[in-house]
């Protein structure tokens, strides 16, 4: 199986950029946000969550010299294709585990529907023990 | 790492002194699930089952990034502050002088030192993404990836400072370096008075992460 994928690349379209444009920022794209104004900085510090730890270890692992699975450009395209309203209000992690799921589904290591089916099932077992899970729908 | 306190909003430790049957609270993910912890589950699970990742590869790579934290790069610091010969070698060739000391960033992209002097203030950004020292420092605050750090970090740079609580003197030159996903930056703080004859030890101590970011100046502490 991970030779498919290691080898997938090779025979998928080439994906379309879609790049939109922040609202007047002169033709900026949404991740280019150097010298705009977003107010102070919120210095609140947190420990990072085990889900988010998870996700910068697969991604660091997924774009290593071991796996090759795709790029950090490639990574970096998916994000910074969000459009201003879901760049500005997807938080850090958000963004990446979004990526590396639109990655691997570019890549056909697994299909849309899998991940919704298996998304239905996690949430199915956090409820069974006790703890809700959100069914809010995160967009491709 | 931070002056000021605060609590943490998940981190939701209350004692359960009442007799329910459920188990202990082990960790920071046991309030309700977010669509996108699901998202890391169902990604990780379909990952493994696929055979292109492991759980074990996941959880020694989680290890990896918890055994980087700003003491790493503080001990680099106070070595450099100590050992002119490494000091030269750190701002020459950063990875080699690393690997001298033991810390390996293996395919991380570059890393690139800048120094502090009498006349010149280094500051760290990442305008188009969140580009961070990582394999040295480790996982970057929250603040540092924030819209409005990123964003007025290159054209409000001392005022971004003061903020932190730096006030750079007008005949300091400050300097942003804007990292990119192929090189990041860090900052070698300048070694303050008063620490003539300390161990490499106690010099390390009063380097924080924000001081190699360039948010922060080494204190000594009174």
């Amino acid at each position: 199986m991970i030779g498919t994928f290691l080898h997938g690349s090779q025979h998928m379209p080439q994906p379309k950029r879609k790049t939109m444009l922040r609202k007047g920022a002169g033709g900026r794209a949404a991740h280019d946000v150097g010298g705009l104004e977003f107010g102070s900085i919120d210095r609140e510090e947190h420990d990072p969550a085990l889900w988010e730890k998870r996700t910068d270890a697969m991604l660091r692992l997924l774009v290593g010299p071991s796996k090759r699975a795709f790029t950090v450009d490639g990574m970096r395209r998916v994000i910074e294709d969000y459009g201003q309203q879901q760049y500005d209000r997807t938080a850090y992690y958000e963004k990446w585990i979004r990526a590396v799921r639109n990655l691997i589904v570019e890549q056909g290591v697994v299909s849309r529907e899998e991940i919704e089916a298996r998304m239905a099932e996690v949430r199915e077992k956090f409820e069974k023990a006790g703890r809700k899970a959100s069914k809010e729908k995160i967009p491709w | 790492m931070t002056t000021h306190d605060h609590e943490h909003g998940h981190d939701d430790h209350d004692h359960h002194d009442h007799d329910h049957p459920h188990a202990p609270r082990k960790d920071h993910d046991a309030g309700p699930a977010g669509a996108y912890e699901v998202l890391e589950e169902a990604v990780r699970s379909l990952l493994i089952e696929k055979g292109v990742l492991t759980a074990q590869e996941i959880a020694a790579s989680v290890d990896l990034m918890d055994s980087r934290s700003p003491a790493l790069g503080a001990k680099v610091v106070a070595r450099a502050w100590t050992d002119p010969v490494f000091k030269k070698l750190l701002l020459k060739d950063t990875r080699a002088a690393l690997m001298q000391v033991g810390i390996d960033i293996g395919a991380a992209p570059e890393f690139s030192t800048v120094e502090n002097t009498a006349d010149v203030h280094n500051v760290i950004v990442c305008t188009l993404c969140s580009c961070y020292p990582k394999m040295l420092l480790g996982i970057p605050p929250a603040w540092y990836k924030s819209l409005a750090y990123r964003s007025r970090t290159i054209t409000d740079p001392r005022g971004v400072l003061v903020e932190f609580g730096v006030t750079v003197p007008r005949d300091v030159e400050v300097r942003v370096h804007d990292s990119t996903a192929d090189l990041r930056y860090i900052v070698l703080p300048m070694r303050p008075k008063g620490t003539r004859g300390w161990s490499e030890d106690r010099l390390a101590a009063i380097v924080t992460r924000d001081c190699m970011i360039g948010t922060a100046l080494p204190q000594v502490p009174a």
